[in-house]
């Protein structure tokens, strides 16, 4: 038997039409071309910060500006702490999406069931996280054309640091609460039992896609504003 | 399913195997930013900045490649997938090069914006959500270019 089927994969001719030359179902195709029109979106963002950044003499010290957390007294100075967290938080949650996906090529649908709830908490911890900082940094006096950090160098700062922090980090947090509102879609259908009816749980593996493409976002992201 | 066919070892090994990874390479990255809060050297922190971002680029690949599972996809698809996103090495080659121009541009032949960025200003204390702070910074430049 396993030689008919490394024969057939050896020699199959994918385009000769007949069947799939991707061997994946459209709905994946499709949101894989879809993930990466969004690469490029969030590409000339990140691009033109850097742009922007290269351009200009001096800029904020991210140190500087990210060094609280909750319930930190006023002079906290701990830089790098908050965000980290921020960041394992996404990195475990698209763990349990890993696993999610890997029940449900199991059929396994108490499996999706408890790795989705985990995913899903995981999202609303970043999103809990985020709107904390957002909130944080605009009681300092950042937002959209309000800059209140000095640059590193002691010189004045141009508003360019917060309006690309809040555009980006913003339009990353609108993909994080997508993708949690699908994933609680998800989480319905598999607990309506709709995909067992189907006989699969490939919607899973879409969304999963997507929530995994949020974190590969914040992985630059991450680098870019907090690290670099 | 079809899926069965490339299936390869054991799903939740290679998931540990991720995690860890991924968890380390994060570890490092942490560490290489705290490391560089105390360097002043331009050169030594360019080097990090460097190796941060090679650090970036293999995260990328191992969630790319293993959690959304593009390795054990078929050519084909790898490659629909992975040729067009090369356009971000022109792209991001071009304009930040493009921006680096243009400060230089601007510091040799600019002597205001050359004159802007080198005056010290003050960090403001306790900046809790002052009003008007966008003119606050301009204003106290124009204020310590009198003196």
């Amino acid at each position: 038997m396993s030689n008919v089927t490394t024969a057939s994969t050896k020699e199959a001719k994918w385009w000769n039409g007949g069947k799939s030359p991707f061997d994946v179902e459209y709905g994946k195709v499709m949101m894989w071309y879809f993930l990466m029109s969004d690469a490029f979106t969030f590409g000339a963002f990140l691009i033109a910060y850097g742009t922007v950044r290269f351009s200009t003499n001096g800029w904020p010290n991210p140190n500087e500006v990210f060094k609280s957390y909750p319930f930190a007294g006023e002079g906290t100075n701990a830089p790098l702490v908050f965000v980290s967290i921020m960041t394992f938080i996404l990195i475990i949650s698209s763990v349990t999406m890993v696993l999610a996906v890997h029940a449900g090529k199991m059929m396994d649908k108490k499996g999706v069931v408890r790795n989705m709830i985990f995913t899903i908490l995981g999202g609303i911890a970043f999103l809990s996280c985020q709107a904390w900082e957002w909130n944080h940094l605009h009681h300092e006096g950042a937002w959209w054309g309000m800059n209140p950090f000095i640059n590193a160098d002691g010189t004045a700062s141009t508003t360019n640091f917060t309006n690309f922090f809040f555009t980006i980090t913003g339009f990353h947090g609108f993909h994080v609460f997508s993708g949690v509102v699908i994933n609680i879609i998800m989480l319905i259908m598999t607990l309506l039992n709709k995909f067992e009816q189907r006989g699969h749980y490939l919607m899973i593996e879409k969304a999963g896609l997507y929530w995994h493409f949020v974190d590969l976002v914040w992985v630059f992201v991450f680098t870019c504003f907090y690290l670099l | 399913m079809s899926d069965n066919t490339h299936e390869h070892g054991d799903p939740i090994a290679e998931i540990k195997k991720v995690t860890i990874i991924l968890s380390a390479l994060t570890i490092v990255e942490l560490i290489l930013g705290f490391w560089m809060i105390g360097i002043t050297s331009e050169g030594m922190r360019l080097a990090v900045k460097g190796t941060i971002v090679i650090l970036m680029l293999a995260k990328a690949f191992y969630i790319v490649a293993y959690f959304m599972h593009l390795k054990h996809e078929l050519k084909n698809l790898i490659m629909t997938i992975v040729v067009p996103l090369a356009l971000f090495i022109w792209f991001i080659t071009a304009f930040l090069s493009d921006g680096n121009s243009f400060r230089n541009l601007r510091n040799t032949y600019d002597p205001h914006f050359k004159a802007q960025s080198t005056i010290k200003v003050e960090a403001k204390e306790g900046h809790h959500g002052e009003e008007g702070t966008k003119e606050a910074a301009p204003a106290k430049a124009a204020e310590t270019e009198k003196k």
